[in-house]
């Protein structure tokens, strides 16, 4: 099953490292003498870390927001739940079922009067929106398994919910808020419809570099495996070392 | 740690939003907004030239081609003042020039406007003013195996009638190692559409009549249609319905084509032997007909304009009168050699000895692009130009709807009649909510 999972990126690993006659070859080649050259002509035609210190800047921004805006809004929901709590999480997660594209023209047109277009923080603050439903959710799951007791006990000795929610709440959902954040980044990395129709020359991320390698006249297979593996490379790396915390966060409580 | 929580998510929440601060954007510099194709590419390398020269910084944008369309339309309509210039193509020239949203190019006499092949031109202009320079052109053409056709006892003539085309594709049919032919089937309106406008010309038809009614249910549409959809369906390989461009670059590359009908430029590449298994068994002939040459191969140009509203407007123009120049092909020459050189927009270049030797493919292309007139691509009259498509706004809508209808066909789902009916609905309801009658 995990070779079934690996496949892809294997295969992807494999072509950029073959020429573009290679990686159109029928039947597809398994050896073969492998070449660097899709790699240099990467960094020859375009700024590789500058689209990384972009993607950085603003897959953890955007989550930055996210956060800021989350943890307030899943406690509040965890502890005190009303009754239209339930259905405004669903609410909240159906905006996800939106085709991004059809609010293109009015976000494109709001960026624009701010004069923001090709610039990292518009890109944040739209990642942090359109993460913030599933950031919301999954904290609120986290929240919930705080004992009430804790919380109640809490507010005997924080005058302030703000206070509550950093000595109390912030540490007993460490595991779970750093999952969520975790999960976040990775989303607002891989995000491509924003990046690509935001950006132009200053803000473009790793997404919009990827996507720029396709070619309406010409073999590009190679090419954009090779800046493919590039702009997965630094996630992968990340998620390799927090693998033990993202699946502490994601299966907490799941046994309860 | 745990006391420390807090600080640690201030810190890192703030070193997050420092990052993101905006980054003001340098308004002293050119954006070009692009494609990635192997001409583009080898700008983008030149253009150091053009810095040193001038001191002016020029920033470039690679987008894919559909992308590139949406965000300069985008731009250019909303003028978000993105881009300074912009890779158009030969449908939306004629059409934004016309509606005020490009600078008219007026170069000085050193520039030679004269020179540019007057197909590409005309195409590129509105009411006699230029607004986009061609940066490259084309047109289409026959690429076939010559080893193969010869071996089959066959020949292949210029513009043969596409009976004989036939005929061929069954001669050199021989799957899975080499199919008869290969042809665009990938939806699209620059697709697959591009290439059925060319053959339903041939076949006599047009996209519209003098009163601007959709002419899809004519029989002229039916025939080439039906023509295409056997003549690709029995000799062309597996999948056609998903293959444009690209897809049947790699398959002929591989040597898996006879046969193909496309863009003059698969020429540099097909016959190039870095990329091509086959380089050195292709020959060259002009399109096929029915019952008129006229249409019968389309014009296509890649060309840079100058968005109205820009605040760099001169540079920008600077830039465009470099990158379109004599000079600049001669550059290109003198980096890569003559092979290399960006085609279809200059006289000269054809008239280059150096050029003629290094490219087998040039007296064909010459000839395919001097031979369309998008003023006069119809057997009927019409009220439009353009070869393989109609310079109407409408056009792309209309196009993308025909193209899924017709791919459709080709895999088998409708029939080809079905789909010509719900491409003629598509294209009149299109036509009446614009108000053209």
């Amino acid at each position: 099953m995990g070779l079934v999972y690996f496949f892809p990126i294997l295969w992807m690993f494999l072509t950029s490292l073959k020429t573009e006659l290679q990686a159109i070859a029928i039947p597809p080649l398994l050896f073969f003498e492998p070449t660097f050259e899709n790699f240099t002509l990467i960094q020859e035609r375009s700024d590789y870390f500058k689209h990384a210190l972009n993607s950085v800047a603003t897959s953890f921004g955007g989550t930055a927001i996210a956060m800021a805006l989350a943890i307030p809004a899943a406690y509040a929901m965890a502890t005190a739940p009303g009754r239209w709590t339930k259905d405004l999480l669903l609410w909240m997660l159906s905006t996800k079922m939106l085709p991004a594209v059809g609010v293109l023209m009015p976000i494109y047109l709001i960026v624009q009067k701010l004069g923001l277009l090709d610039t990292r923080l518009a890109l944040a603050v739209i990642f942090a929106m359109v993460n913030l439903p599933i950031v919301v959710w999954m904290l609120f799951s986290y929240f919930r398994e705080i004992p009430a007791e804790v919380v109640e006990a809490s507010r005997i000795d924080c005058r302030r919910t703000r206070d509550t929610i950093r000595h109390v709440v912030v540490p007993l959902g460490w595991g779970g808020i750093a999952s969520t954040a975790l999960l976040s980044v990775v989303l607002c990395w891989n995000e491509a419809f924003w990046s690509i129709n935001l950006t132009a020359a200053d803000a473009g991320t790793l997404a919009a570099l990827v996507a720029s390698f396709s070619s309406p006249e010409g073999l590009f297979w190679a090419k954009v495996s090779a800046v493919s593996v590039l702009a997965c490379a630094p996630i992968m790396v990340l998620g390799w070392f927090c693998q033990k915390q993202l699946v502490q966060g994601l299966t907490f409580g799941a046994v309860k | 740690m745990k006391n420390n929580t807090g600080k640690q998510m201030l810190a890192a929440t703030v070193s997050s939003l420092l990052a993101i601060a905006p980054v003001t954007g340098a308004f002293a510099d050119l954006t070009i907004a692009t494609v990635n194709n192997g001409h583009m590419i080898e700008m983008q390398k030149l253009t150091k030239h053009f810095e040193d020269k001038t001191g002016i910084k020029v920033n470039w944008v690679t987008l894919e081609e559909g992308v590139l369309r949406q965000r300069v339309t985008t731009d250019i309509s909303t003028k978000g003042g993105q881009f300074d210039i912009m890779t158009i193509g030969m449908y939306e020239a004629p059409i934004w020039g016309a509606k005020g949203w490009l600078e008219e190019l007026d170069f000085g006499a050193a520039y030679d406007v004269d020179d540019i092949l007057p197909a590409m031109r005309g195409g590129l202009s509105a009411d006699g003013k230029l607004y986009a320079a061609p940066f490259y052109g084309e047109s289409s053409m026959i690429m076939y195996r010559k080893d193969l056709v010869d071996r089959a006892g066959m020949e292949m003539p210029d513009n043969p009638s596409w009976g004989h085309v036939r005929d061929v594709a069954a001669a050199i049919h021989n799957p899975p190692n080499v199919y008869g032919v290969c042809l665009r089937g990938k939806p699209g309106w620059g697709d697959n559409m591009a290439f059925i406008t060319t053959v339903a010309n041939s076949f006599g038809a047009r996209w519209f009549d003098e009163e601007w009614k959709p002419q899809l249910d004519s029989p002229a549409w039916n025939h080439a249609v039906s023509f295409y959809v056997d003549l690709l369906g029995t000799y062309g390989p597996p999948g056609s319905s998903s293959n444009s461009f690209n897809e049947i670059l790699a398959l002929y590359n591989e040597g898996k084509c006879g046969m193909w009908i496309d863009a003059t430029i698969a020429a540099s590449f097909i016959t190039d032997p870095k990329q091509s298994k086959v380089a050195d068994k292709i020959a060259f002939a002009q399109s096929p007909i029915a019952v008129t040459k006229r249409g019968a191969n389309w014009l296509w140009a890649w060309a840079l304009a100058v968005p109205a509203g820009t605040k760099q407007a001169a540079d920008a123009k600077r830039f465009i009168e470099w990158a379109t120049s004599k000079e600049y092909i001669e550059l290109v020459a003198e980096n890569n050699g003559w092979g290399s050189v960006p085609t279809g927009t200059r006289s000269s270049t054809y008239a280059n000895r150096n050029f003629l030797q290094a490219a087998s493919f040039a007296d064909a292309e010459l000839k395919a692009i001097l031979s369309a007139d998008p003023s006069n691509s119809t057997l009927d009259p019409t009220p439009y130009t353009g070869v393989q498509f109609a310079s109407i706004p409408e056009f792309q809508a209309i196009g993308v709807e025909a193209g899924k209808q017709m791919s459709a066909a080709l895999a088998g789902n409708i029939s080809v009649e079905e789909a010509l009916a719900n491409a003629q609905n598509a294209a009149d309801r299109e036509m009446r909510k614009a108000g053209y009658y």
